[in-house]
């Protein structure tokens, strides 16, 4: 964008207001989409599909990415392989525990300090 | 004795990245940014899935207020890249007048955002509350916390620092651009958190 002309830019600024436009129908549609009970999964997927939409137009037109340099695109690969490999591993991490254990969080048996129910009187006297 | 020396490459582009460095430079700190952003989205769901039960946000967050500060964001990037689109076309007044809404609505979503935080407050649910208010707090504060940032530098380019378009007007276009990617990084991630939190199915 960096030799962006004076007449592209009122054409620019066409596309802006078209994207805005976009942009809150988008929002708009994901709260309604909300109210109807969709379940679960397929709520989840109908709201990250429109998000993901609606982020990918911000990136594309207000980021300028439709129309950028290569090293720009380099920098975002590498990064979005760090974060597959971020969410990815803790993924694994997870379903290699819960395959051993219920509760992601659950600590194993013999780390568990074992408590007694009751203290035996004078326990904690001096 | 003193000679000045001319710091190159900011407003031409460098001849092996055909990019200026600001550009580059702002590009290499956004991607940390998604590191950040994209390690609390993956504890959001690390702790969901291991959860036995979750809050559906929109029965005690405030969805139409949410809804309210979705759009001021928006709008509010339509008004920074016309900003930057008014300096392309040589009319500083027109830059002026963006900005300057970019900048209210910043003082707009954090003034909304204080509603919901005192509403909450109120209601004593507090990060300590529940994992999910936990998870509200922390990734809602962190983005407000760069919404203050991203209005520190458009209060900046608005005031002081639009002297430079007097002197050098292309590079203070690149200044404006850069603060314009980091804006808009901003209003992507609030896209993304607003039906996270607000509006995604508890179980």
């Amino acid at each position: 964008m960096s030799d962006t002309h004076h007449e592209d830019v009122h054409r620019h600024v066409k596309t802006y207001i078209r994207v805005f436009v976009a942009l809150a129908v988008g929002t708009i549609i994901t709260v309604l989409a909300s109210n109807f009970h969709l379940g679960i999964i397929l709520g989840i997927i109908v709201a990250l599909i429109i998000a993901t939409v609606k982020g990918s137009l911000v990136a594309a037109f207000f980021m300028h990415l439709s129309a950028e340099r290569k090293p720009i695109y380099w920098v975002l690969v590498l990064t979005a392989t760090f974060v597959v490999a971020m969410v990815g591993l803790i993924m694994f991490a997870r379903r290699d525990q819960q395959g051993r254990q219920q509760g992601i969080f659950a600590v194993p048996a013999k780390h568990v300090p074992v408590h007694h129910a009751e203290t035996p009187e004078g326990a904690h006297k001096e | 004795m003193s000679t000045a020396i001319e710091i190159p490459y900011n407003s031409t582009e460098r001849p092996d990245t055909g990019l200026y460095n600001a550009k580059l430079g702002v590009w290499l700190f956004l991607a940390s940014e998604v590191m950040l952003f994209g390690a609390l989205f993956s504890t959001y769901v690390l702790l969901r899935t291991g959860a036995d039960t979750w809050e559906h946000g929109a029965e005690f967050l405030n969805v139409p207020l949410a809804t309210i500060n979705t759009m001021v964001l928006i709008f509010s990037s339509v008004t920074m890249v016309m900003s930057w689109a008014s300096l392309k076309m040589k009319n500083f007044g027109k830059y002026k007048l963006y900005m300057g809404l970019t900048f209210l609505c910043g003082v707009a979503f954090l003034v909304i955002k204080s509603f919901e935080y005192a509403a909450k407050f109120e209601h004593h649910l507090l990060p300590s509350t529940s994992t999910f208010m936990a998870l509200y707090f922390t990734m809602t504060g962190l983005h407000g916390l760069h919404v203050i940032g991203g209005m520190i530098v458009n209060g900046y380019l608005w005031g002081p620092g639009s002297k430079m378009w007097q002197t050098d007007p292309e590079r203070f276009t690149n200044r404006v651009e850069v603060a314009g990617l980091y804006w808009h990084f901003v209003d992507l991630v609030w896209i993304f958190l607003f039906p996270t939190l607000y509006l995604l199915p508890g179980k």
